[in-house]
C-alpha cells in the first residue's frame, strides 16, 4: 500500500513543543548551560519556548521557613508556567520544587509538568543513547558524575548516568560515598560555613582519588559550591553540567 | 550574623572525632545496605509495611496500651504511667528506694532514660548508678555524652578508649578490643553481682501478649534484666506492637538498619517476673510508660516521627550528622531524627532551629525502615519556627520576593549582580570563607536568546 507523501506528514508525530526553565542560577551566572540545554532540546526533537518574564521558583526563601515570600514568588511562576507545555529545567533542585514543594505551598495545586532535563529525554522522550546522530571526534573525559539529592525526591534514580554513559568519549568512574550530599543545601552553604565546606572537601577528596579529571552533576547548586572549594584550594577538577556534556557531544 | 547553634558546635569538633564518626557511619551504611535486600525480597514493600502498622499503632495508641497493660499485669508485670520525665523519674526513684535504698543500679543501654536524664536523678537520690552497655560505661566514665542513638561512642576511637580504661585502673593499657571488652567485663561483672536493681529500655512491647522485647549484642541487657531482684523497664508509648506476629518483621528490620546484622546477638522476650518454679530471674518487673510530650505529638503534623524504631539510620547516612557528629546537636536525640524529635517533643521556640540543620538532601528517608518523611518534616518545622522568630538569619527573603515577583526588578538586579557581590551581604561571608565567589561564566542566556530569535 503506498501512501501519498502529504498523509505521511500528518502521520509523523509532531515536534514536541516544550518550555524551559531557565533556574534563577543559571539566569544569574550560568548561562551557558541555558543554551547547552536549549541545544540539547532541539537536537532531540523539541521546540524550545522561553517565557522572559520567568525569574525563580522561590525554593530559596521556602528552604528557609519564610514561606509567605515562598509563596509570592511560586505563584507567579505557577501562573507563568501553567501553559499546558512540559516543563523542562536543568536542575533536580527547582523541579523537586514545582513538584514536590509546590503542593505544599498550595494544597489544591495540581501537579505541574515538570521534569529535570535528563528525565525528560530519557523517560518522556525515550531517548536511550545520546548523540542522536554520530557526530565529530569525540573528546575524551573520565567524569565522576555527582548525583545531586534532589534527584531523590524524585526518583531521578541513575538516568543521567546512563545517558551520559552512551557519549562517545565519556568514561564514568565510581567514587567512595557516591551517594553521600555534596553539602551545598542552599543558604544552608553559607549559614553552615563549616559543615557545609567539611562535606564537600570530603567529597572532592573521595572525587580525586577516583582519578576523575571531571566532576559533573545535573544542577547548578552543587557545582556552584564544589566549584567554589575547588577553585579556592586549587584542586585539578573540571566541573561540567549534564547539559554541557551533552552539547558538547554535539558540537564537534 | 550569628551562626546557629549545630554549625557553632561543629566547629568545636575535633578532625579526629570527625574522622571516627565517618568510617563508623560509612561501615554500618554499607552493612545495613547488604543486610536489608539479603532478608528482605522487596526492601520498599517490608518497610512500607512496617509504616503501615507503625500507623495503625498511633491512631489506636489508647487501646493498644490499655491491652497492653491489662496483658502485662496478667504477666506479673507492675504497670507504670508517666506523663512527664520528672514524674517518670519520681516513679523509678520510689521503686528504687523501696526495694533497696541506696543500692546499686545496673542499666542496660536505653534512650529512654537518656530522655528523661535519669542518672542524674538516680544519683541525686544516693543510688549508684552503673551503664553496662559498653558504649555507655566509656560515656559515663568519662562524664561524657552519648552522641548517636545506637553508637554511644562513635565519636571515640580506640586510642581514647584505651585511655579512660587505664585511668579507671582496669588493667595495663591495651588497644585490642577483645582486650579491653575483658577488662569492662571483669569490672561490670562486679556491679551485676552486687546490684539490686536493674534498669532496662524496650524494643517493643506487644499488646496481644503483654511482653517485653530487647534487642542486643553485648549480652549485658540479659544480666541487667535477670541478675537483679528487681526489674524495671521504661519505654516511650509509641513503642507498643499490636501482635506477637509483628515482631518478626521489625526484629530484623531493626536490626538490619541499626547495625547491619539479622538480628541482635541476643533478643529477650521478657514475659514477667521469676514464676515459683524457677531458679533465678528478677523478683518484680517494673513497666514505665513514657509519655513526656508525645500524646501531644500525636495530635499534630509531626506525628509520623513516632513511627520511630531508634535503628539510627539515619543519623549514619547524614551529611551534616557525619560532618558536625552528635554533640553538636546539643539533645540526646540528635540527627536527622533529633532534628524532627526534639522540636516536636519540647517545641519549636525552644529547639525550632534544629530543623535548619539539615542540606535536605533525603538521605534519612531513604534509609528509614519506617519510611518517615524527614525532610518534608524538616520544611514544615522552618515554616513553623520562621513564623515562631526563631529561624531569622538576617537574610532579607522579603525583598528577594519583591524583586523575583516582576521581570524588569528582576532583570534590573542580575545587572546590579557583579555590583551587588562587592556589597556586604549576610550570605557572602559565609560562601566566601571557604569557597570562591561564584561570577558570569560564559554568555548570557537571556542576550543569547534574543540574538538568536
Ligand atoms: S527516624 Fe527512621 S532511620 Fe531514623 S532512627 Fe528513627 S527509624 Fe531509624
Amino acid at each position: 500500500m503506498s501512501v501519498a507523501p502529504r498523509e505521511l506528514e500528518s502521520l509523523a508525530p509532531k515536534k514536541p513543543r516544550v518550555r524551559l526553565m531557565l533556574t534563577c542560577l543559571c539566569d544569574a551566572y550560568f548561562g551557558e548551560i541555558g543554551i547547552a540545554t536549549v541545544k540539547v532540546l532541539e537536537h532531540a526533537g523539541c521546540e524550545v519556548l522561553f517565557d522572559e518574564r520567568q525569574t525563580c521558583c522561590g525554593q530559596p526563601p521556602f528552604n528557609a521557613g519564610d514561606w509567605d515570600s515562598a509563596r509570592t514568588v511560586a505563584d507567579r511562576t505557577v501562573e507563568l508556567f501553567r501553559t499546558g507545555e512540559p516543563i523542562i529545567v536543568p536542575s533536580g533542585s527547582c523541579t523537586a520544587m514545582l513538584r514536590e514543594g509546590y503542593p505544599m505551598l498550595f494544597p489544591k495545586l495540581g501537579r505541574l509538568p515538570a521534569f529535570e532535563l535528563s528525565e525528560y529525554l530519557v523517560r518522556e522522550l525515550g531517548i536511550n543513547s545520546w548523540p542522536r546522530r554520530p557526530l565529530g571526534n569525540p573528546k575524551p573525559m573520565k567524569i565522576a558524575f555527582h548525583r545531586a539529592c534532589h534527584g531523590r525526591s524524585i526518583g531521578l534514580g541513575d538516568v543521567q548516568e546512563f545517558l551520559l554513559a552512551t557519549v562517545p568519549g565519556v568514561e564514568l568512574v565510581r567514587f567512595d560515598q557516591e551517594e553521600q550530599c555534596c553539602g551545598f543545601g542552599g543558604a544552608f552553604s553559607a549559614t553552615f560555613t563549616k559543615v557545609s565546606a567539611g562535606i564537600g572537601r570530603e567529597k572532592l577528596r573521595n572525587i580525586v582519588a577516583s582519578g576523575a579529571t571531571v566532576l559533573a552533576s545535573g544542577d547548578m547548586g552543587c557545582l556552584m559550591h564544589l566549584g567554589g572549594l575547588i577553585e579556592r584550594e586549587g584542586i585539578p577538577l573540571k566541573v561540567m553540567h549534564f547539559a554541557e556534556i551533552l552539547a558538547g557531544a554535539l558540537s564537534e | 550574623m550569628r551562626s546557629p547553634r549545630v554549625e557553632e558546635n561543629a566547629r568545636k569538633v575535633s578532625p579526629e572525632a570527625t574522622a571516627s564518626v565517618r568510617s563508623a557511619t560509612a561501615a554500618v551504611t554499607l552493612a545495613r545496605q547488604n543486610a536489608l535486600p539479603a532478608y528482605f525480597k522487596d526492601v520498599d514493600r517490608a518497610t512500607a509495611h512496617a509504616a503501615a502498622i507503625k500507623d495503625y499503632v498511633l491512631d489506636n495508641l489508647g487501646s493498644l496500651l490499655e491491652q497492653l497493660e491489662g496483658n502485662c499485669q496478667a504477666n506479673g508485670i507492675q504497670v507504670h504511667w508517666a506523663q512527664h520525665a520528672a514524674s517518670a523519674n519520681k516513679i523509678i526513684g520510689d521503686i528504687c528506694a523501696r526495694s533497696a535504698p541506696g543500692g546499686i543500679v545496673v542499666k542496660a543501654k536505653s534512650m529512654a532514660t537518656e530522655e528523661i536524664h535519669l542518672n542524674h536523678s538516680l544519683e541525686a537520690a544516693g543510688f549508684e548508678v552503673v551503664e553496662t552497655d559498653l558504649g555507655e560505661y566509656v560515656v559515663q566514665i568519662d562524664h561524657d555524652r552519648p552522641s548517636h542513638i545506637v553508637a554511644p561512642i562513635i565519636h571515640k576511637n580506640r586510642r581514647e578508649i584505651a585511655k579512660s580504661f587505664e585511668r579507671e585502673g582496669l588493667g595495663p593499657y591495651t588497644e585490642v578490643p577483645e582486650e579491653l571488652a575483658m577488662q569492662a567485663r571483669a569490672r561490670l561483672r562486679e556491679k551485676f553481682q552486687s546490684a539490686e536493681i536493674g534498669i532496662s529500655g524496650v524494643n517493643f512491647a506487644v499488646a496481644e501478649s503483654g511482653r517485653l522485647v530487647l534487642l542486643e549484642n553485648e549480652g549485658n541487657n540479659r544480666l541487667s534484666t535477670t541478675a537483679p531482684q528487681v526489674h524495671i523497664a521504661v519505654m516511650g508509648i509509641e513503642k507498643v506492637l499490636p501482635r506477637e506476629g509483628d515482631l518478626p518483621l521489625f526484629l530484623r528490620l531493626l536490626a538490619g538498619s541499626a547495625t547491619g546484622q539479622k538480628l541482635g546477638s541476643y533478643v529477650h522476650f521478657i514475659s514477667g517476673p521469676r514464676r515459683p518454679d524457677e531458679i533465678d530471674g528478677p523478683r518484680d518487673v517494673h513497666l514505665v510508660l513514657l509519655d513526656n510530650g508525645r500524646t501531644q505529638v500525636m495530635a499534630g503534623k509531626y506525628k509520623e516521627i513516632l513511627r520511630c524504631i531508634r535503628c539510627g539510620a539515619c543519623q549514619n547516612v547524614c551529611p551534616v550528622y557525619r560532618e558536625a557528629s552528635g554533640h553538636a546537636y546539643g539533645h540526646v536525640y540528635a540527627g536527622p531524627i533529633g532534628a524532627v524529635l526534639a522540636p516536636a517533643l519540647e517545641g519549636v521556640e525552644k529547639l525550632g532551629d534544629l530543623a535548619k540543620a539539615s542540606t535536605l538532601c533525603g538521605a534519612c528517608q531513604e534509609a528509614c525502615p519506617v519510611q518517615i518523611p524527614i525532610p518534608r518534616m524538616l520544611l514544615e518545622l522552618r515554616d513553623d519556627a520562621y513564623r515562631a522568630g526563631v529561624i531569622h538569619e538576617g537574610i532579607p527573603w522579603g525583598a528577594f520576593a519583591f524583586a523575583a515577583s516582576s521581570s524588569w526588578r528582576w532583570r534590573a538586579g542580575l545587572k546590579m549582580l557583579p555590583v551587588a557581590s562587592t556589597a556586604p551581604n549576610p550570605l557572602k561571608k559565609g560562601w566566601t570563607d571557604s569557597r570562591a565567589m561564584p561570577s558570569r561564566v560564559g554568555r548570557s542566556f537571556r542576550r543569547w536568546w534574543n540574538e538568536r530569535s
